[in-house]
């Protein structure tokens, strides 16, 4: 039926934003590698908002590029706007946001892969996997081309039996009206996955010179933007605003009058769709109380005139469309270029991959992305990273790597993915993680950075610096810890920030960690040495004073917890055997197979008393295996 | 798990005048070092020494109890794990407070049944053919322990800690929302908000420890008043109560009334008598039934046992009592059993049920089972009959209020300190953590879900 078409370590078929991430891992690693899409004009194409980063999203950026990934690169060098948010707040939870130039985005990710050595960018749709003893061997697409791999990652997105869905309207399609991938759905189920059918969706765009500004506010850039990569050290990328405006009376009763058109509640669509970003008919049908909501309009880039309309996400019919966007203040002559839509997919069950994404089902399959039942840019590529990272590490014959809940938010997304599984689109939230003041934006480089380098996705070069940068921070935080500082130097410093006055004594440290004393302030003391302490790098001598406390807590916390993680559970247990469990357990961790203890004890229905259970059976089984020896 | 350190009272309650508290934990030693006065520091204390001094409650620096405590560092001890036994001798109510106390330590908790046992095992300290003995103690126990909780959780308690847990919760939420959607027009979080919802869980805390009826009784014990006519043996009932309970009788003279109470514990069911001065007196006790001393004691008692004569037919004067007493918490002792029957069973049921009529024999002392069982049932649904589960699902309940209440207290604090939200979040969470495990919640996604169903968000 087909023809060899060559042969590779690794495939990737789709090149969103999970499959580039995961073609360059795993080319970056050594693996000859094959990254396939339906179209190569969409490489790393943004479907939805033309933006990246925001509260958890920006912190799984900074992890990817703190292990040696792409996409913090990619958006520094295509920001047209740069903001931090959350400043005001602690500094676990500032977290950078970017608008992107969506086509120099594309561009740009598309040239770093096509000049990547071991990796082979080509035009092809995947229709089926080739498995032989439960394992896989290789791919053919719709063109008759097969080729063989040791290992297969698929990054679909949105794409599986994609289904377009406006008003009244359906229509098999992927995002953006691209062709949708149908074979492969049916292979993935025949190799014995089971799908799940999810839906999002996206708002209209609309031109530039038909929008007036006067009636909305302006929303501009950071005058001094920071960076994503911790490689990035300046930028003159120019910077756009996005403006700011609100749904009026008027939309919602146009709404209300056209519910009756609307998909979501005709029953036309049947997927689940994301509690964290509903329609706009949504919102108003469920939050029927609030008068007016928020409408951000953003625009596309520097080489087009449309503008994102944030907060107006629909599947109305077309003519509605127009009707809602025309009703809102700024908005009353705007041409509208592209109508928004839902669009229904197919996704695996996630629990159905171990922690490294690799498939349970299928030896050598790993899946990554939206097809893992996620929604967003980052949380795919979060997942990219790792897959391709595990995909190469398995064609080298090296065990996988995880990242734990207490090194990163990409570690907390695939522990909750694989673990509970979602029932909706599953988006990170700060909130998710129990750790937060631990996996922060600043430090992303402080966690990951050793495991990159490990992995060979860091240079050595850019190993020195961070090396050296944790160093300084060392030496400045010791410096303060045995640096006096005399009432009589620091009360005029104190009384002016607010703070009570000194009456002894006191280590510089123990300024720093009053909350109204910041190190800028400190430093006016006790000017730091010249050893070139950066101002990234003083943040962090900062924050680690100031949060040393409640740091120290959650450490000992994970401490505890990794005694529990680091216990193994036997691959081969049979759980129908273990006398004493609960059968809800028994059938729960016979489905999850956990690779531990902790992660035994995050699943849904598995009770303490299980687990108790469960590490008396280790024990015997251990003490039986030991003793046959 | 073994990450964290566990304590239970290993005797069971009531029975004799010692009671052991035994923790077992990586922090048994330095946790009780905390909140033991002695010569020395118990952190300096030899393995396999036993140390005097007082158990101070660190709170208010009021000594609790004078104990006796012994130090076995791991892996030499029991579960191979440090270990710490704390000898308490003041009965029912003090071993609770001290209890109370040790559970206040920084990364304690309430033993799970069949725990340290279960430790001993984990850390090579019990031979392997015990394991499958192990298993069904943790799931038999642990059935159970899930039924008093189910049964807990469908009362007015759970349903307070429910509402309680809401309000967290939203708060909760507000903070969440505020981080992770920074530019939505939600309402601002101030710390005015913060602490208007804290301290308005606090109070409600505040309330549930007062109230919460179980840890009441167990704290000041049941009021209890013995009533019957002359020469049926209410004496004989008292002296059977008080000597098996001679070491730990203490006379507590009434504070505001001129009544004596008498403390006793039944099986671990702390008894306060009343009046038993009164009581004692054979002479025409019904007639002082009249007497104002007499009465308002026993408008006051909580429990009220009625003494009935067997071998003789219902008096006019038994029937007066019955009546009086309808609608009280009253169980009806039939005396002398040990003689030929003659009363009028099915005229006393007209008044009482059935499980609350209890036949005893004061003479051969027979029947204190059956009277224990009766109290049990009427003030504990029956769950205190074997051992202290009840007891120590209490002493979980009141260090989870407390440790949520101190969890409430920092979050405020925090906030007047000018903390950041996410910094404040984390005292939030574990007040909302500590509630739900008095309700054996799963923690979950519920948070998630009320974020989204309390805010409008989306892109």
């Amino acid at each position: 039926m087909g023809y060899a078409a060559g042969e590779f370590d690794v495939i990737v078929i789709g090149a969103g934003h999970a499959g580039c991430e995961a073609a360059l891992a795993s080319a970056r690693m050594g693996s000859n590698t094959l990254l396939l899409t339906i179209n190569l004009d969409m490489v790393a194409f943004m479907p939805c908002n033309p933006s990246i980063g925001g509260p958890a999203k920006g912190h799984v950026v900074r992890e990817i590029d703190a292990l040696g990934g792409e996409m913090g690169r990619n958006i520094d060098k295509t920001f047209i706007q740069m903001r931090m948010l959350n400043t005001g707040k602690g500094p676990a939870v500032h977290a950078l946001r970017a608008q992107a130039d969506k086509f120099s985005y594309q561009h740009t990710m598309k040239k770093t892969i096509e000049e990547t050595d071991n990796l082979t960018l080509r035009q092809g749709m995947a229709e089926e996997l080739i498995v032989e003893d439960g394992k896989i061997v290789g791919i053919v697409t719709k063109t008759g081309a097969e080729y063989r791999a040791r290992a297969v990652i698929v990054t679909t997105g949105t794409y599986l039996r994609g289904k377009i869905i406006m008003g009244e309207l359906m229509y098999e399609s992927g995002p953006n009206n691209q062709q949708p991938s149908v074979r492969l759905s049916a292979s993935l189920k025949e190799h014995g996955f089971e799908l799940v059918r999810f839906k999002t969706g996206t708002p209209p765009r609309v031109h530039k010179d038909t929008i007036d500004f006067s009636k909305t506010e302006i929303q501009p850039g950071d005058e001094s933007p920071k960076f994503f990569s911790h490689e990035t050290e300046s930028s003159d990328n120019e910077q756009l605003p996005c403006w700011l405006t609100y749904t009026s009376e008027a939309t919602h009763k146009i709404i209300n009058d056209n519910l009756h058109r609307a998909p979501m509640f005709s029953g036309a669509i049947e997927g689940t769709g994301p509690r964290y970003c509903p329609s706009i008919e949504d919102k108003i049908v469920r939050f029927a109380d609030k008068p007016k909501h928020q409408i951000f309009l953003e625009p596309e880039g520097k080489h087009t005139s449309e503008y994102y309309v944030q907060g107006l996400s629909t599947s109305m019919p077309e003519d509605v469309q127009l009707g809602i966007l025309r009703s809102i203040p700024g908005l009353e002559n705007v041409e509208m270029m592209r109508n928004g839509y839902a669009i229904e997919y197919d996704a695996v069950v996630p629990t159905q991959l171990w922690p490294s994404l690799e498939t349970k089902v299928v030896d050598g399959l790993f899946t990554a992305g939206q097809i893992n039942g996620t929604s967003g840019y980052e949380e795919a590529a979060g997942q990219g990273i790792i897959a391709g990272i595990n995909a190469a590490r398995k064609v080298q014959g090296k065990e996988p790597v995880v990242i734990d809940r207490s090194q990163g938010y990409i570690g907390v997304m695939i522990d909750d993915l694989v673990t509970k599984g979602t029932n909706d689109p599953y988006r990170l939230l700060t909130s998710r993680a129990e750790y937060r003041l631990l996996l922060r934006h600043d430090n992303a480089d402080l966690r990951l950075t050793p495991i990159g380098y490990e992995i060979g996705l860091i240079s050595e070069e850019r190993y020195a610096k961070f090396l050296r940068k944790k160093e300084l921070v060392e030496i400045e935080i010791e410096r303060l810890k045995t640096t006096k500082v005399k009432p009589d130097d620091v009360n005029d410093m104190l009384t002016a920030a607010g703070s009570a006055p000194m009456t002894n004594g006191a280590d510089a440290l123990s300024l720093l960690r009053r909350p109204e004393i910041t190190y800028a302030m400190v430093e006016t003391v006790v000017p730091s040495p010249e050893l070139g302490l950066t101002d990234e790098m003083k943040e962090q001598v900062e924050i680690q004073i100031k949060y040393a406390g409640y740091i120290e807590k959650q450490l000992l916390q994970v401490e505890r917890l990794n005694k529990m993680e680091k216990k193994r559970i036997p691959d081969d247990i049979e759980y129908s055997e273990v006398h004493g469990l609960a059968s809800e357990a028994k059938q729960k961790l016979a489905v999850i197979r956990p690779l531990s203890i902790g992660q035994a004890s995050r699943i849904a229905g598995v009770t303490p008393a299980d687990i108790s259970i469960l590490l008396v059976y280790l024990e015997h089984y251990n003490r039986v295996t030991a003793a046959r020896g | 798990m073994i990450h964290d350190t566990i304590a239970a009272i290993s005797t069971a309650v009531g029975e004799g005048g010692i009671a052991i508290i035994r923790i077992s934990g990586p922090d048994a030693i330095s946790g009780t070092a905390r909140i033991f006065q002695s010569k020395t520091s118990l952190n300096e204390a030899q393995s396999h020494t036993v140390n005097y001094g007082h158990i101070i409650d660190p709170t208010t620096g009021e000594q609790v109890e004078e104990v006796l405590v012994t130090v076995m560092r791991g892996p030499r001890s029991f579960t191979a794990e440090d270990v710490v036994e704390i000898n308490a001798h003041g009965g029912v109510v003090a071993v609770k407070q001290v209890l109370d106390v040790v559970l206040q330590q920084e990364g304690f908790r309430t033993a799970e049944p069949g725990e340290f046992t279960k430790r001993a095992f984990l850390n090579g300290r019990i031979d392997l053919m015990q394991a499958e003995a192990v298993i069904d103690l943790i799931r038999s126990k642990s059935d159970r322990a899930f039924s008093v909780a189910r049964k807990q959780a469908e009362g007015a308690l759970s349903k307070q800690i429910k509402a309680l847990r809401q309000t967290v919760i939203e708060l909760l939420a507000h903070i969440e929302v505020n981080i992770d959607y920074p530019e939505h027009d939600v309402e601002d979080l101030t710390s005015a908000y913060i602490r208007e919802q804290c301290g308005s869980a606090i109070e409600a805390i505040g309330k549930l420890l007062k109230t919460a009826n179980e840890g009441k009784i167990l704290r000041e014990g049941i009021l209890t008043a013995i009533v019957g006519r002359p020469n049926v043996g209410k004496s004989s009932l008292m002296n059977v109560l008080t000597q098996e309970n001679k070491a730990i009788v203490t006379d507590i003279p009434g504070t505001t009334r001129d009544v004596i109470e008498q403390f006793v514990t039944l099986n671990g069911i702390p008894l306060r008598l009343l009046d038993t001065a009164g009581i004692r007196d054979t002479e025409d006790v019904v007639e002082k039934i009249g007497v104002e001393r007499s009465r308002s004691a026993l408008a006051e008692a909580e429990l009220i046992l009625l003494v009935l004569n067997y071998n003789e037919p219902l008096q006019p004067g038994d029937r007066e009592l019955l009546e009086q007493l309808a609608g009280r918490s009253v169980i009806v002792i039939l005396n002398k059993t040990d003689l030929p029957h003659q009363l009028e069973i099915e005229v006393v049921e007209q008044f009482v049920p059935a499980n609350s009529i209890v036949r005893m024999s004061m003479l051969e002392e027979r029947g204190l089972d059956r009277l224990e069982q009766a109290i049990s049932d009427m003030f504990f649904e029956g769950q205190l009959e074997s051992n202290d589960l009840t007891y120590v699902s209490n002493v979980r309940h009141i260090s989870l209020l407390k440790r949520a209440n101190q969890s409430l207290v920092d979050a405020i604090e925090a906030s007047n300190m000018g903390i950041p939200i996410d910094v404040i979040q984390i005292d939030v969470r574990s007040a909302w953590e500590s509630l739900g495990e008095i309700l054996g919640d799963e923690v979950g996604d519920s948070l998630i879900d009320q974020i989204f169903s309390q805010f409008c968000l989306g892109k």
